[in-house]
């Protein structure tokens, strides 16, 4: 298998979307390729680090202010809605 | 090597029984919906928008589109994978709003030239979070996929930090499948490429640190 089979197939592998034996051909080419093991592992530990970030959470106050407005903002459009119909 | 699972997993029966009381009327049951994914749509949002004046607009509309489209909702996938497609959608046209002069399209032309694998890999830190603090940790994280094309952006951040499922993920983006699988694929290796230049052990082998 080539480097680049390996990348073509790097998503699939990562999310466990492999038959048996594509995903056995790919780890006896991580067994063997060292630089094809490092971009596997760092894609994983990318993935990994972004799940777990917490990049933009909504602040619990921001979130109520929100909420209010979607909901009251509902309610008038059912008011106009029944009005008009 | 472990498998990366999706992190989200709701049930369906309940999300549908809200759904349906809240189609028949009962504003309380959508308030819950609200409730359960206003977190979701703002990251979504300020993911695709960059900005958190935008995202809290995308929140809002977004709730309010499935509110008055609730009607027309099949119930023939997760309310959550509808209500993601609306959100995208508005956070979308406040990008293209805000940045007129870059066309903003899901269908953004994927590279297809085999030139990603790097010729020669830099191995991480064993524990690369913990090479920087909080603050700094962050600015990297978000300067880095905000240097993303909206497109791979918009995959990452529903695939691999929402926890869509592939199909999921096709279905609220009106994508095929292959097409989702590709720009993923560019998107975790483009973002592992760019980490790499922070990430990447030292030479002297203070990796460690």
């Amino acid at each position: 298998m080539k480097c680049s089979e390996f990348l073509n197939e790097l998503t699939n592998y990562l999310d466990g979307a492999l038959d048996d034996r594509t995903k056995s051909e790919l780890d006896d080419h991580l067994a063997w390729c060292h630089n094809c093991y490092v971009v596997c592992d760092t894609t994983r530990k990318t993935i990994e680090i972004y799940r777990g970030s917490e990049l933009y959470e909504l602040p619990e106050d921001l979130r109520t202010r929100l909420r209010s407005a979607i909901m009251s903002k509902c309610s008038a459009h059912k008011k106009s809605d029944s009005s008009s119909s | 090597m472990s498998t990366i699972q999706p992190n989200i997993e709701q049930p369906v029966s309940e999300e549908m029984q809200l759904v349906r009381r809240a189609k028949r009327g009962d504003d309380q049951a959508f308030e819950e919906l609200v409730r359960r994914y206003d977190r979701n749509v703002f990251r979504i949002a300020q993911h695709i928008t960059q900005n958190r004046e935008d995202a809290e607009d995308v929140v809002q509309e977004a709730f309010l589109k499935a509110y008055g489209n609730l009607a027309k909702f099949q119930e023939q996938s997760k309310f959550y994978t509808w209500l993601v497609r609306i959100a995208v959608n508005e956070a979308l046209m406040k990008l293209r709003r805000r940045k007129p002069e870059r066309t903003v399209s899901l269908d953004e032309d994927v590279k297809t030239e085999d030139d990603s694998l790097p010729r020669e890999v830099a191995d991480w830190s064993p524990n690369p979070e913990q090479m920087y603090n909080q603050a700094e940790l962050r600015d990297i994280l978000t300067r880095t996929i905000q240097g993303l094309p909206a497109g791979f952006r918009t995959v990452f951040v529903l695939r691999d930090v929402e926890g869509l499922s592939t199909e999921e993920t096709a279905d609220a983006l009106e994508l095929s499948i292959p097409a989702v699988k590709s720009r993923l694929l560019r998107a975790r290796l483009q973002l592992r490429d760019r980490l790499s230049r922070y990430f990447q052990k030292k030479a002297s082998g203070d990796g460690n640190q």
